[in-house]
C-alpha cells in the first residue's frame, strides 16, 4: 500500500499555520492596539506582555513555509512568484516589527517613532497576510504548472476587505490576550477593544461568507450544492457559538476565557476555508498529491516531525509557563534594556 | 528600458544574504562566548564575569533581532525569485531547510527569552541550560544550511527525474563532499569574528580607561580565543582549498587567476584579470608557490580557465579579488592574536597601547572575511546555482522585472537604514558600557558572595590596574 505522505505533510503546514495565526497573531495584535493605548508606560507593558515569545510564535510562519517549500515544491514554486508584491510587503513589515522590539527597548528620545513603526507594521503584517490570503482564494493563473499571471493579478475590492478582516481578527486576539495578562486600565481598556474588534470582525467575516461563492463558482457549488450545506454547516454554527459564549464573557468581565473563545473563533473560520478548497493546494488548480514531493523527501520531513516537533511544543509551553501570569511586576523583562 | 530578472534577482539574492550572514556570524561566536562567560562565572562566583555576561547579551540580543528578522527574508525569497529552482531542488533544499527550523530555530527562540528575560524566574543553572541551548541552537542553524549550500556546491546522493531531483541517499545529501571542510570553516569564522569584536570593545574601553575589570577580562577572553581559532581557521583554509580543487577546479582557477593549464603555476599576489582577453593584465607573482600550495609538488599541474567554454566560467575579477581579501584578513588577525600571546607572555597585556590600538584596528576584519569568503565561495560557483545540475539563468521565477527592481530598491533603503538604527543603539550600548548591578537576588545563596575589588567602575582604579595604567 501507499503510505500518504503528502496528506501528513498537509497536516503539518495546516497545523503550523493555524498556530502561526493564533500565536504571532495575539502579538500582531498587541501592535495593532498601540493606538488605544493612553501612554508609553501602558505600551511598555503591552510590548513585555509578548517580548519573551513572539519569536518563537514567528517561527511557526517559517516552519509553514519551510514544510510548503519541502512538502510541495511545486506549489510554494507558483503561490510565491504569484504573490510577490503581498509577500514583500508581509517580509518589510515583519521586519520592522521585529527590530521596533530590540530598537524600542534601548531608545529614549526615539521612542515615539519606534512606537509608531511598531504600530505600522503589525498593521501592514496582518493586513499583508489578509491579501495573501484573499489572492489564494480568487485564484492564480497557472500554465503547465507554472504561475502565468501579472504582477497585479491579486489586487481586488475583496483582497481590500480580507486584508481589513485579517487586522480586525488579530486585534481580537491581541485584546483578549492583553485581558489575560493585564490588570487596571489596561485592562479596562483591553475589553472595550475587544468588544470593538468582535463586531467588526464578525461583519467581515458575513460580508467575506456571501462574497466569496460569487467570486468563485467551486467554492459556491461545494457548499450549496445537494445536501453538502448540512455536512458544512456545523462549522458557521460552532463560530456563531464562540462570538455569543465571548460576548458574554466580556461582559461578564471574566479574564481568563475571552482569549480561548476568540481561537475558537478562529479555528471555525480556519476550518470553514479548509472544506472549501480541500484537497486543493493551489486552489482549483493543483492538488496536494499533483505537487508533492518525492516520497524520499517526504519521509525524511516525517522523522524529525515526529520525534522534534513534540519535543518543540513541550519547550515552547514551558518557556510560556516561565512568563506566566499578569505583567505587573516588570522586573523580569525591564532588568534586560 | 529593459530590466533582466534573472540578474536583478540575483543582486537582490545576494545583498539580502549577505546582510544577512553579518549578524548571524556575530551571534554564533558571541553564543559560545556567552556560554563561557556564564560557565566561568558559576563556577568562579567572580562577580566580573556576571557583569560582562550581561554586557554582552545585550549585544547579542541586538545581533540576533537583526538576524531573524534578515532570515526570514531569505527563506521566502527562495519561492519568490528562485522559484524554477526551488522546484527543482526543492526535494532537497526544502527537508534541510525544514529541519533546520524545527532543531534550530525553535530552540534558539524557545530559549531566547529565558536567556534575557529570565533572570529573575528561573535559576542560574537553568538560565545556564538555556544559553547553552541557545548556543546549541545556532550551531545547528549552521550544520543545516550549510549542508543546503553545500549541496549546491557539490550535489550527491540524487538523481534528476522529470525536472527535479531525487533523494536516493540523504547521509551522501547532507555529508556532501564539500560539507564537513565548508562548516567547520564557517563555525570557526563564526567564533573568530566575535572574538575579535569581544578584544575590539575592550581594547577600546582600555584606551579610554574605562570599565577597567570588565574589559580586562574581555580582552584575555577575546585574544585567547583569537591565538587558537586564527591560526586554525588558516589551516583549515588550506585543506579545504585542496577540496575544492578536487571538486570544482574552475573555482580554484578563478581563485588563483589561472588561466592556461600549466606546471609550476606562480602564485600571483596582484594581478587584474581581464575577463575578455582572457589573461591577466598585470601580474606580481611568486614562482611555483601555488603548485606549492595546492599540489604539494613545486611542478604540480593545476587546471586553468580556458579548460571550459566562456560561458561557463565565473567571474575572476570577483573570485580573485575576494579570495585575496579574505586570506589577508585571516594574516592580520593571526599577526594581532600571536603578538597578543606575546605581550601576554610577556605581561603587558592590559598596558599595551600598541596592542589595543591594533585590536581596535583589526574589528570589523571578521565580518570582511566573512564575506569574502562567501563571495568567493559563491561568485566561483556561477554560472550555476546547482553546480554542473542547473544554471543560474534557469533558476529564476517567472515574474516582473519592475517588481524585483522595486523590491531590489527597498531592500536596499531598508536595510541601509537598519544598519544606521543598528549602529546607533550598538554604538550607545558600548558607550553606556557595562552596568554594575548585583546579580539579582539568588546569587547571593548560591554563589559566594562579590569582593570590593570586583566591583570597581571606570572612575576607580583598582591596586593592580594602577601598576599599569598609573605610570
Ligand atoms: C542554501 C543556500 C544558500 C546559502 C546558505 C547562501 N547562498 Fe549565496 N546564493 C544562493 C544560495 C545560498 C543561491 C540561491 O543559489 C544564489 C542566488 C542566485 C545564484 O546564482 O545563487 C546565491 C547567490 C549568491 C551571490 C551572487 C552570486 C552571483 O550571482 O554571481 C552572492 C554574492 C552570495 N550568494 C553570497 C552569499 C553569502 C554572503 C552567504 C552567506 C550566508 C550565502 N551566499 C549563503
Ligand atoms: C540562504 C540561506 C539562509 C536562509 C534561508 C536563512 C534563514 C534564516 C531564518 C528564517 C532565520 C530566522 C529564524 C528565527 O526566526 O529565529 C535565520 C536566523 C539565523 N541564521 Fe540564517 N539563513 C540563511 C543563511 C545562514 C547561514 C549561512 C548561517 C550560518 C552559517 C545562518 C545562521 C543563522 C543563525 C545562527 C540564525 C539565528 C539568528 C541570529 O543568530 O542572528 N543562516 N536564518
Ligand atoms: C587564512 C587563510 C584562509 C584560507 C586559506 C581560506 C580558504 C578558503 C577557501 C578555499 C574558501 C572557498 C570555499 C569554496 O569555494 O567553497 C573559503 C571560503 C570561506 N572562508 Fe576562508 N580561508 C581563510 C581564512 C578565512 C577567515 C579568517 C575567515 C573568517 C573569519 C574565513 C571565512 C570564510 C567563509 C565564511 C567562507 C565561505 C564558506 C565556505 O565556502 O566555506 N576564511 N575559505
Amino acid at each position: 500500500m501507499e503510505f500518504d505522505f503528502a496528506l501528513i505533510s498537509f497536516a503539518v503546514i495546516g497545523f503550523g499555520l493555524i498556530m502561526y495565526v493564533i500565536l504571532d497573531g495575539f502579538d500582531l495584535g498587541v501592535g495593532i492596539l498601540f493606538p488605544f493605548a493612553s501612554n508609553e508606560e501602558v505600551r511598555d507593558s503591552m510590548i513585555n506582555s509578548i517580548a519573551p515569545v513572539w519569536d518563537g510564535n514567528e517561527t511557526w510562519l517559517i516552519m509553514g513555509g519551510a514544510i510548503l517549500f519541502a512538502g510541495f515544491p511545486q506549489a510554494y514554486a507558483i503561490v510565491l512568484p504569484a504573490l510577490y508584491i503581498p509577500i514583500m510587503l508581509m517580509l518589510f513589515s515583519l521586519i520592522f516589527r521585529g527590530v521596533a522590539f530590540e530598537f524600542r527597548m534601548k531608545a529614549n528620545e526615539s521612542k515615539f517613532l519606534w512606537t509608531a513603526v511598531f504600530f505600522a507594521a503589525s498593521f501592514m503584517a496582518a493586513f499583508s497576510q489578509g491579501l495573501l490570503l484573499a489572492g489564494l482564494i480568487a485564484g492564480i493563473n497557472v500554465e503547465n504548472g507554472e504561475f502565468a499571471g501579472g504582477p497585479f493579478d491579486w489586487v481586488s475590492p475583496f483582497a481590500l476587505i480580507v486584508g481589513l478582516a485579517m487586522v480586525c481578527g488579530y486585534g481580537l486576539l491581541g485584546a483578549t490576550w492583553l485581558i489575560r495578562k493585564t490588570e487596571g486600565d489596561l485592562l479596562a481598556m483591553s475589553f472595550r477593544a475587544s468588544k470593538i474588534f468582535l463586531v467588526a470582525i464578525l461583519i467581515f467575516m458575513a460580508i467575506v461568507s456571501i462574497y466569496t461563492p460569487k467570486l468563485v463558482p467551486e467554492i459556491e457549488a461545494r457548499w450549496f450544492s445537494g445536501e453538502n450545506i448540512f455536512y458544512l454547516l456545523p462549522a458557521p454554527i460552532l463560530g456563531l457559538v464562540c462570538s455569543v459564549r465571548l460576548w458574554i464573557d466580556l461582559s461578564t468581565k471574566r479574564e481568563d476565557s475571552p482569549f480561548f473563545w476568540a481561537i475558537g473563533l478562529f479555528l471555525t473560520g480556519y476550518l470553514g476555508l479548509g472544506v472549501s478548497f480541500w484537497p486543493y493546494i493551489v486552489p482549483f488548480e493543483v492538488t496536494i498529491w499533483d505537487a508533492a514531493s518525492p516520497a524520499s523527501s517526504q519521509l525524511f520531513l516525517l522523522i524529525p516531525i515526529l520525534f522534534i516537533m513534540p519535543l518543540t511544543l513541550a519547550y515552547s509551553w514551558y518557556s510560556y509557563r516561565v512568563f506566566r501570569g499578569k505583567v505587573t511586576d516588570v522586573s523580569g523583562y525591564s532588568a534586560h534594556k | 528600458m529593459d530590466l533582466d530578472v534573472t540578474l536583478l534577482s540575483r543582486i537582490q539574492f545576494a545583498f539580502t544574504v549577505s546582510f544577512h550572514i553579518v549578524f548571524p556570524t556575530l551571534s554564533l561566536g558571541l553564543a559560545l562566548l556567552l556560554a563561557i562567560i556564564e560557565g566561568l562565572w558559576l563556577k568562579t562566583g567572580k562577580e566580573v564575569y556576571y557583569f560582562l555576561y550581561r554586557f554582552w547579551v545585550k549585544i547579542f540580543a541586538l545581533t540576533f533581532g537583526m538576524g531573524v528578522v534578515s532570515g526570514i527574508v531569505l527563506a521566502f525569497e527562495f519561492g519568490t525569485n528562485f522559484s524554477r529552482f526551488a522546484e527543482f531542488a526543492g526535494p532537497v533544499i526544502g527537508p534541510l531547510i525544514s529541519v533546520e527550523v524545527l532543531t534550530a530555530f525553535f530552540l534558539e527562540a524557545g530559549f531566547l527569552g529565558v536567556m534575557l528575560f529570565g533572570w529573575s524566574k528561573v535559576g542560574p543553572k537553568l538560565h545556564f541550560t538555556a544559553t547553552m541551548l541557545v548556543m546549541l541552537g545556532t550551531m545547528n542553524s549552521a550544520f543545516w544550511i550549510i549542508a543546503a549550500n553545500s549541496w549546491m556546491h557539490t550535489p550527491a546522493g540524487i538523481v534528476v527525474e522529470a525536472g527535479r531531483v531525487v533523494v536516493e541517499s540523504w547521509w551522501d545529501v547532507i555529508f556532501n563532499p564539500s560539507f564537513p571542510y565548508r562548516y567547520f570553516h564557517m563555525l570557526l569564522a563564526s567564533y573568530l569574528t566575535a572574538a575579535t569584536v569581544m578584544a575590539g570593545v575592550s581594547a577600546w574601553y582600555l584606551l579610554k580607561r574605562q570599565h577597567i575589570s570588565v574589559a580586562k577580562r574581555g580582552l584575555s577572553i577575546g585574544l585567547l580565543a583569537m591565538a587558537i581559532l586564527a591560526p586554525t581557521q588558516a589551516f583549515v583554509g588550506d585543506i579545504h582549498g585542496l577540496q575544492v580543487l578536487r571538486d570544482q577546479p574552475i573555482k580554484v582557477a578563478a581563485m588563483e587567476g589561472i588561466w592556461e593549464t600549466q606546471k609550476g603555476v606562480p602564485l600571483l599576489l596582484f594581478a587584474l584579470p581581464n575577463q575578455e582577453e582572457e589573461r591577466n593584465d598585470f601580474e606580481i607573482a611568486i614562482p611555483n608557490l601555488a603548485s606549492i600550495i595546492l599540489t604539494h609538488d613545486p611542478n604540480g599541474e593545476i587546471k586553468g580557465l580556458k579548460e571550459v567554454a566562456p560561458e561557463d566560467r565565473p567571474n575572476v575579477a570577483v573570485v580573485f579579488w575576494s579570495f585575496r581579501m579574505m586570506v589577508a584578513s585571516g594574516m592580520a588577525l593571526i599577526a594581532i592574536a600571536l603578538f597578543g600571546l606575546l605581550c601576554r607572555y610577556r605581561k603587558t597585556l592590559y598596558s599595551s597601547r600598541f596592542l589595543h590600538m591594533g585590536c581596535v584596528a583589526v574589528l570589523p576584519l571578521g565580518f570582511v572575511a566573512t564575506l569574502a569568503g562567501w563571495f568567493t565561495a559563491e561568485v566561483g560557483r556561477q554560472p550555476y546555482t546547482v553546480y554542473g545540475l542547473l544554471r543560474t539563468a534557469d533558476s529564476v521565477s517567472p515574474i516582473d522585472a519592475y517588481s524585483v527592481a522595486i523590491s531590489l530598491t527597498l531592500f536596499v533603503v531598508v536595510y541601509s537604514i537598519l544598519l544606521v538604527a543598528y549602529f546607533y543603539y550598538l554604538t550607545k550600548l558600548i558607550r553606556k558600557g557595562p552596568r554594575y548591578e548585583s546579580p539579582v537576588e539568588y546569587v547571593v545563596e548560591h554563589v559566594q558572595l562579590p569582593t570590593m575589588r570586583d566591583r570597581v567602575d571606570g572612575a576607580f582604579i583598582d591596586r593592580e590596574e594602577g601598576k599599569h595604567n598609573g605610570v
